[in-house]
């Protein structure tokens, strides 16, 4: 693994994302609807709590709206404009290329969440937050983008269809989110074996970002992330190297 | 000679369908093989293969002395590679592309200015480096993906179909370009451009249907027409038909045609022998005034139908 390629490759995409507005766009519309999720669904203000934990506890939700259309371009616009044959044919290796890729998306993810810093002034100057938890459920909302976005890159890369990646994208990440939850469960409970729908419960997004959302970093919720990300970028690039002379 | 490209008994099965089914051929420093073959042959396939964008069925491909499948970046940082197509990111200018291609080619600083000066002046896209590629015109799209391919000056080149969708001058501008690199490099060019057998290669190979049909040099593949060295003739102060039976008499004549519109006849030597200069001698010891005498080049056209197509069908 050179690095060195990771980082050309990262820049690259990252600026693609600039050389339209959909970047700006997205960010518009993700600054919208945390500031919406965050003073109406979250009621920042009646509950008269200085922290930002209305802020963070609606992130799931939009990351399984919002992530999907950051990912879906990744490898499926790619393959479809036949640039992957060019790309395969650097010399760098699948890897490199994979993880420069859902770099590049991951900081983009990083910098709409950035630009949320007039809340976290706003809770400042209203009372005396604990700034150490708002760092931290910083980390892990940006963690689990990671996981959102490592599924989503995986998924683009099955298929040229920028939209086929969304939908998919949004589907899986959904799953992700809601399993442990009633419906998923149910659905799982009805074929497979205890042992089975038990793991599954314990993979939904939600019972590890609750505790993070609310400042505490558990290793095992940090680890759940991290190999989250590690597995479906792993996926990501098999399937990349099976299909992208298709 | 330095070989450079070594392909051994390389075969690509889709399924049931073999792509290419055994080819083997060997490229050395200086060559320029013109890669021929009807759409669908195996060409595409085949450098796909060479560049490690395919794995191939079976069979090896050395680059430079590296495997393709054991060393895959060694063999990539050997080569330069335009794609069918000259697909680029659409998004980005000429200059922010070839930016990136240079600093993936392991280039930095005055080393990648330098490189990417060169290369966009050798592929004339200077006037355009700050243009969104998407906004080009097909002929410099396909110039960005010629300057991508040779910016950092690679052993080896691989061009799939360079001039596709060029006008005239650009074909022209492509081959001089490829001509001048020609001397250091081993190229590998497809196309179905039969012209550029002449314009451009040192060597063809000409494949259908997965499989190599003919390996050798401009010459020997016009030597396999019909026409090789046929030498058409007019005289003026004779009937036809006295001149025709004098023309079949000749030794070294093994078939005499007559042309269209009384133009005189074409004689096709035995053996595929040169025979203009003999001729024009035995004709004038006759006393005859010669109005035309050339002798023909063999046609590509023809000599391509015959080796890509089934014997019952190049007939037609």
């Amino acid at each position: 693994m050179n690095l060195l390629n990771v980082w050309i490759i990262m820049k690259r995409e990252f600026g693609g994302y600039f050389a339209t507005p959909v970047a700006y766009v997205f960010i518009i519309i993700f600054l919208l609807l945390t500031g919406f999720s965050t003073f109406y669904v979250g009621n920042f203000f009646e509950r008269g709590e200085a922290d930002l934990y209305p802020f963070f506890s609606m992130h799931p939700w939009l990351y399984i709206l919002l992530i999907p259309a950051i990912s879906m371009r990744l490898w499926a616009e790619e393959r479809k404009s036949g640039s992957i044959e060019l790309l395969m044919t650097l010399p760098v290796s699948v890897f490199e290329a994979v993880l420069g890729k859902f770099m590049a998306a991951w900081a983009f993810t990083g910098l709409a969440l950035f630009l949320n810093f007039p809340l976290w002034i706003t809770v400042n100057y209203l009372g005396d937050p604990d700034n150490g938890v708002i760092i931290a459920s910083f980390l892990g909302s940006l963690l689990m983008a990671g996981g959102f976005l490592a599924i989503g890159s995986c998924i683009s890369a099955i298929t040229k269809n920028q939209v086929i990646a969304f939908v998919l994208s949004l589907i899986v990440s959904l799953v992700f989110v809601l399993s442990g939850y009633g419906i998923v469960i149910d659905f799982f409970a009805s074929w497979a074996p205890r042992t089975i729908v038990e793991t599954i419960s314990s993979f939904s997004f939600l019972t590890h970002f609750d505790a993070i959302s609310k400042g505490v970093i558990d290793l095992r919720d940090m680890m759940y992330f991290i190999s989250l990300i590690v597995i479906w970028l792993f996926a990501n690039a098999l399937i990349v190297n099976a299909r992208k002379a298709d | 000679m330095t070989l450079r490209i070594e392909i051994d008994d390389i075969a690509k099965h889709f399924g049931a369908i073999k792509a290419v089914d055994g080819v083997s051929f060997s490229v050395s420093k200086g060559e320029v093989l013109g890669f021929l073959g009807p759409n669908g042959a195996g060409k595409s396939t085949t450098m796909k293969m060479i560049t490690g964008f395919l794995t191939p069925t079976r069979g090896t491909v050395r680059v430079c002395g590296h495997d393709v499948l054991q060393d895959p970046i060694s063999v990539k940082a050997n080569l330069g590679y335009l794609p069918e197509g000259a697909p680029a990111y659409a998004d980005m200018t000429p200059d922010g592309f070839l930016k990136f291609i240079a600093e993936i080619r392991g280039l930095s600083g005055a080393a990648k200015r330098r490189a990417i000066d060169e290369s966009a002046d050798r592929a004339r896209i200077t006037t355009v480096m700050h243009q969104p590629i998407e906004t080009l015109s097909k002929g410099y799209k396909r110039r960005v993906g010629l300057a991508q391919s040779i910016l950092h000056n690679p052993p080896v080149l691989i061009l799939d179909e360079p001039t596709d969708g060029l006008d005239p001058n650009q074909k022209h501008e492509v081959r001089t370009l490829i001509n001048e690199m020609a001397d250091d490099k081993a190229i590998i060019i497809s196309t179905h451009i039969l012209e550029e057998v002449h314009a451009l290669c040192t060597r063809n190979v000409v494949i259908a249907n997965g499989k190599v049909k003919f390996d050798g040099t401009p010459l020997e593949l016009e030597a396999k027409s019909r026409y090789f060295n046929a030498v058409c003739v007019n005289v003026a102060n004779i009937e036809q038909s006295q001149f025709e039976a004098f023309l079949t008499s000749l030794s070294y004549v093994s078939q005499v045609e007559k042309l269209d519109n009384n133009a005189g006849f074409r004689v096709y030597p035995k053996s595929g022998q040169q025979v203009t200069a003999q001729l024009s001698e035995n004709i004038r010891e006759n006393g005859w005034e010669i109005d035309a005498l050339y002798a023909e080049h063999g046609r590509l056209d023809e000599v391509f139908r015959s080796i890509t197509l089934p014997a019952s069908e190049a007939k037609n």
